[in-house]
C-alpha cells in the first residue's frame, strides 16, 4: 500500500526563485517525485540568497549549496543540471518530461519556446502532459514582458495600497505573490492531472502570478466596481469591530492582538481588565461608539496590556472568550509551545549545511502525512540517478555529456 | 455541459466567511459540485460583510459573499436538530469531500467529527480549516483575521525600522490569512483525492491558518534558526535595494535581487556619481548603508510619476512596480487586454464585476455558470429532488426552523 498522497506522480520543474519552486515544494512534501532542472549556465538565484550557515568561529559559509532559503524551498526534490542551450540538453529535458505527469516553468515569456520546450513541442513528445506556465503577468497583454518578483506583485495587485499604516508608505514586507502563485499553481496542476488520469487528455495551463493576487482581495476590488469606493491603508482596523488592534506588552518588541466582535466580548474584556472606570464612559457604550472612539480606547487598553506578557494577556482573554494572541516574530514562532506541540518544525541534515531546524509540512493528513525525506539537491546531485537509472543512459554516456557541458 | 477538470467530484461545504468558502470556490469554479450548507435565516457570516451593492446591507447584497460562492448550490440547515443531522449525514454519505472551518469542539458536539463521519462514509475526505489546527494547547483559542495574521509572523515584519521608535505591527489589508489558508486547503484536499486512489480510503486533513502563514513566510524561520536574526525592531534589511520609494503621485516598489538588476537601475538613473561610492558596492553593503541609499533613490524617483517609473525602469530591465490602488487595478490596460475581470449577474446585486480566473486551462475552462446562491436557493433541488423529501416535509422543516 502506498503511503504518501502523491506517490506515483512525477513533476518536471523548470522553476526559478520562489513561486514555481514553492509549487514543487508543496507537491514534493506530499510524495510527488519532483525533478528540478537547473543549469550551471544559469543557477536558480535562490542558491545565492541568505541565510547561510556559519562555522564555529562565526564565519559565514556562502556557497552554491549552502543557502538556507534554497534548502528550505527545495527539500524532497531531485536536482539535475542540464544546459538547455544545447540540442542534446533539450532532448534530455523532453525525456524527463516524458516520464512526468506535469511540468512547471516560470521563465520569462517566450524563453521555453526559444529552447524548443514550448507547449506544442512538449505535447508532441508527451501528449497528456499538464503544462503549467507560471509567468509574473501572463503570456499576453501589453506588459507581459515586464520583470517582476513576488514582492512587487503585492504593489501591482492593489494589496500594497490597502496594507500598512494610514500615514505610512503602502505595502507589507512579504513576497506574498510567490506562495500565493505557488498554491494556485499546485491546485491547477493537481486538477489538470486528475482530469488527465480520468480522460487521457493533458493541457496547457496559463497563469499570471498577478491575477491570483488580485483574486484574494475581492473586498477592495468589488467595493470599487460596485460602489466606486477606493480602499486605503487602515492599519489593524476592522470595518466595524473595535477594539481591534495590536497592543504593547511587557518586554522588548512584544505586542498582543485583541479583536472584540460584540457587546458580550466587550464586557468579558472589561472584566478581564477588572472593570476599569474609563470603560463606563458613554463613548464606549456600544459597538459603533467604541469604533468611533477607538484611538482613545486603544490607549486605555494598552495601558493595561503593558503590565503583562503577550502570552499572559492572551491566556486571560481567551479564558473569558475574547480573541487575543501574541504578535509573533520568526523567533517567536520557533519558540511557540503550540507549534512545537504539533511538531510543526522539523530538523534535517544537509551535507554542507549540517542539521538545522525548518518549518515543516504545511498541513497534516491523518492517514498519509507528508514527510521530509531528503535535503535539497546539491548542484547536479541526481544527474546519475535521473539520467542513468530513470532514463537508462550508461555512465560513459553521462560522463561524456558532462564533459561536453550538456549535463551541466 | 463540457467537462471541467474537477467534474464529478462532490463537495459539501460547511463553513463561514472566507477560508472554507474560498477552498470551495476554487473547486466549484473548476467543475466540482459544491453544496454549501448555511444556517437558516442568517446564513454565512460573509453575507454580513462589506462591500454591499449600493452600500445597502442585506443578506443577498454582499459582494464578498457573491464573489466567494460562485458556482455553488446553497441549502439551509440547522445541524443542531435531529432532522438536520440526518440530512447532513445523508449528504455526507454521497460526498467525496467535506470542507469545513468550524471549531473542533463544535464539530464534536454536533457528532460531525471525523471519527463519526468516517463510519458513514469511509471514502470521505474531510478538510478541516481552523485557526490553530486540530491538536495542541491553542486548538480551542478564539481567533480572527487580525489575531491570525499576527500569530503567523507576518505582522512583526512591519516593525522593522532603521531607527526608533519602533511602530506598532500592522496587518495587511483584506483577509490574507484566511484566503491563504483556504487556498492551501484546496491543494491539500486534492492531495486527499489522490491519496484515496493510493490507499482506498478517505481521511481528515488538518489545516491550521497560523501554520499556513508561518510555513510560507519567505525563509524567515531560517533567518532565525541559521543566523539568529529576529525580525522586527531596529534592524538592517537583508539585501538592498528592496524598498518602496515615494514618487510624484504615490509610490513605486523597487526590488533588485541580482547585481545585474541593480546595475541596470544605475544605468536607468543615468549613472549618477553617488553610485560609484564603495558603500554601495554590492547588495549586502547596500543593505548596511540602506539609509543613505534610499535617500539617493528617492531623489531620483520623486522626479517622476509611478507610471513613468514603471515604464522607464522596466524598459531598462529593472524589477520595479507601481503601488496601484484598487481603482487602478480594475482599470489596468494589461488586465483588461487579458479580459481578467468577470461580470456576473445576480438577482439582487445586478450585474457586477469581480476578480476572474487565477489560471486559464486550454481544455477544461474555468467558468462561472451560476451566481452565488441566495439563502436556501437550492433546498428543493437538493433536499427534495435528490434526497427525496416531499414539499410537505420541506415546508414542515422550514416552519420548525430546520431549513
Amino acid at each position: 500500500m502506498k503511503k504518501l498522497p502523491l506517490e506515483g506522480i512525477t513533476i518536471a520543474s523548470f522553476g526559478w526563485v520562489w513561486a514555481a519552486p514553492h509549487l514543487g515544494r508543496l507537491l514534493a512534501d506530499m510524495g510527488a517525485r519532483v525533478i528540478k532542472i537547473e543549469s550551471q549556465t544559469k543557477m536558480d538565484g535562490v542558491r545565492g540568497l541568505p541565510p547561510f550557515p556559519k562555522t564555529e568561529d562565526g564565519e559565514l559559509l556562502p556557497g552554491a549549496n549552502t543557502s538556507g532559503y534554497y534548502s528550505w524551498l527545495n527539500r524532497n526534490k531531485l536536482g539535475v543540471t542540464l544546459n538547455l542551450r544545447t540540442p542534446r540538453g533539450v532532448q534530455l529535458a523532453k525525456e524527463i518530461i516524458e516520464l512526468s505527469d506535469g511540468m512547471i516553468e516560470n521563465f520569462s515569456v517566450g524563453v521555453m519556446e526559444k529552447f524548443g520546450l514550448g507547449y506544442e513541442s512538449v505535447k508532441a513528445a508527451k501528449s497528456d502532459i499538464v503544462y503549467v506556465s507560471l509567468s509574473p503577468l501572463g503570456t499576453s497583454g501589453p506588459i507581459k514582458h515586464y520583470i517582476m518578483y513576488g514582492r512587487p506583485q503585492v504593489y501591482l495587485s492593489g494589496q500594497g495600497h490597502i496594507s500598512g499604516r494610514p500615514d505610512g508608505p503602502p505595502g507589507s514586507p512579504i513576497s506574498w505573490g510567490d506562495p500565493v502563485a505557488g498554491n494556485h499553481g499546485a491546485f491547477a496542476m493537481l486538477s489538470g492531472i486528475y482530469h488527465a488520469r480520468k480522460t487521457g487528455v493533458g493541457q496547457f495551463v496559463e497563469m499570471s502570478q498577478l491575477e491570483g493576487m488580485i483574486g484574494i482581495i475581492p473586498e477592495a476590488i468589488v467595493d470599487y466596481t460596485m460602489n466606486g469606493n477606493v480602499h486605503m491603508r487602515e492599519g489593524n482596523r476592522h470595518e466595524f469591530k473595535a477594539p481591534h488592534n495590536a497592543y504593547k506588552c511587557s518586554g522588548d518588541l512584544k505586542w498582543v492582538t485583541i479583536a472584540v466582535s460584540n457587546d458580550n466580548e466587550w464586557e468579558a474584556l472589561c472584566s478581564a481588565m477588572d472593570n476599569p472606570e474609563w470603560a463606563n464612559d458613554p463613548k464606549f457604550a456600544d459597538g459603533p461608539a467604541r469604533w468611533d472612539h477607538q484611538e482613545e480606547m486603544d490607549e486605555h487598553i494598552e495601558a493595561w496590556t503593558q503590565n503583562y506578557s503577550d502570552y499572559e494577556v492572551t491566556e486571560r482573554l481567551q479564558k473569558v472568550g475574547v480573541a487575543a494572541f501574541p504578535v509573533l516574530s520568526n523567533r517567536g514562532l520557533v519558540e511557540d509551545p503550540h507549534l512545537n506541540d504539533r511538531n510543526f518544525f522539523q530538523e534535517w541534515d544537509h551535507p554542507e549545511i549540517g542539521t538545522k531546524k525548518y518549518d515543516g509540512v504545511l498541513w497534516k493528513m491523518s492517514k498519509t502525512p507528508g514527510t521530509i525525506r531528503r535535503h535539497a539537491p546539491l548542484v547536479g546531485q541526481d544527474n546519475n540517478h535521473v539520467f542513468g537509472e530513470l532514463l537508462g543512459m550508461s555512465q560513459d554516456e553521462i560522463d561524456g555529456l558532462v564533459e561536453e557541458k550538456v549535463i551541466y | 455541459m463540457p467537462e471541467q477538470a474537477l467534474s464529478g467530484l462532490k463537495v459539501i461545504e460547511f463553513g463561514d466567511l472566507v477560508s472554507a468558502p474560498y477552498c470551495g470556490k476554487l473547486m466549484a469554479d473548476m467543475g466540482a459540485e459544491v453544496i454549501k450548507i448555511e444556517a437558516p435565516g442568517i446564513g454565512d457570516e460573509a453575507r454580513r460583510r462589506k462591500p454591499f451593492a449600493g452600500e445597502k446591507a442585506g443578506v443577498e447584497r454582499s459582494g464578498l459573499f457573491a464573489y466567494l460562492n460562485t458556482n455553488k448550490f446553497g441549502i439551509t440547515l440547522d445541524p443542531g436538530s435531529e432532522k438536520g443531522k440526518d440530512i447532513f449525514r445523508s449528504l455526507i454519505k454521497d460526498a467525496d469531500i467535506l470542507v469545513e472551518n468550524n471549531s473542533p469542539k463544535q464539530m464534536q458536539s454536533l457528532g460531525f467529527d471525523y471519527a463519526s463521519l468516517e463510519k458513514i462514509n469511509p471514502r470521505l475526505i474531510m478538510t478541516s480549516i481552523t485557526p490553530f489546527g486540530q491538536t495542541g494547547p491553542h486548538r480551542d483559542y478564539k481567533a480572527t483575521e487580525l489575531t491570525l495574521y499576527h500569530a503567523g509572523g507576518f505582522g512583526m515584519s512591519t516593525t522593522g525600522v532603521a531607527e526608533e521608535p519602533v511602530p506598532t505591527p500592522v496587518k495587511a489589508g483584506g483577509r490574507q490569512a484566511l484566503f491563504g489558508a483556504g487556498l492551501s486547503a484546496a491543494v491539500a484536499t486534492l492531495c486527499g483525492v489522490f491519496a484515496r486512489e493510493n490507499i482506498g480510503e478517505g481521511q481528515q486533513i488538518d489545516i491550521s491558518v497560523q501554520e499556513c502563514l508561518a510555513g510560507q513566510y519567505e525563509s524567515a524561520i531560517q533567518q532565525w534558526t541559521f543566523d539568529g536574526n529576529e525580525m522586527g525592531g531596529v534592524s538592517v534589511p537583508m539585501l538592498m535595494p528592496i524598498t518602496p520609494l515615494p514618487c510624484k503621485d504615490g509610490h513605486v516598489f523597487l526590488m533588485c535581487v541580482e547585481e545585474r538588476e541593480y546595475d541596470n537601475l544605475v544605468k536607468v538613473m543615468g549613472n549618477p556619481e553617488w553610485a560609484d561610492n564603495e558603500l554601495f558596492e554590492n547588495r549586502f553593503t547596500r543593505a548596511e548603508y540602506s539609509d543613505a541609499l534610499v535617500i539617493f533613490l528617492a531623489e531620483w524617483a520623486e522626479q517622476y510619476t509611478k507610471e513613468e517609473i514603471f515604464r522607464i525602469g522596466q524598459d531598462g530591465n529593472v524589477p520595479i512596480a507601481p503601488a496601484y490602488s484598487p481603482e487602478e487595478v480594475v482599470n489596468s490596460e494589461h488586465l483588461n487586454a487579458r479580459a481578467y475581470f468577470v461580470d456576473i449577474d445576480h438577482p439582487e446585486i445586478g450585474r457586477a464585476r469581480y476578480p476572474g480566473a487565477p489560471y486559464r486551462f486550454s481544455e477544461t475552462q474555468w467558468r462561472i455558470v451560476r451566481h452565488a446562491p441566495l439563502l436556501g436557493e437550492h433546498n428543493k433541488e437538493i433536499l427534495g429532488d435528490r434526497l427525496g423529501y416531499s414539499q410537505q416535509d420541506l415546508d414542515d422543516m422550514a416552519a420548525e426552523g430546520i431549513l
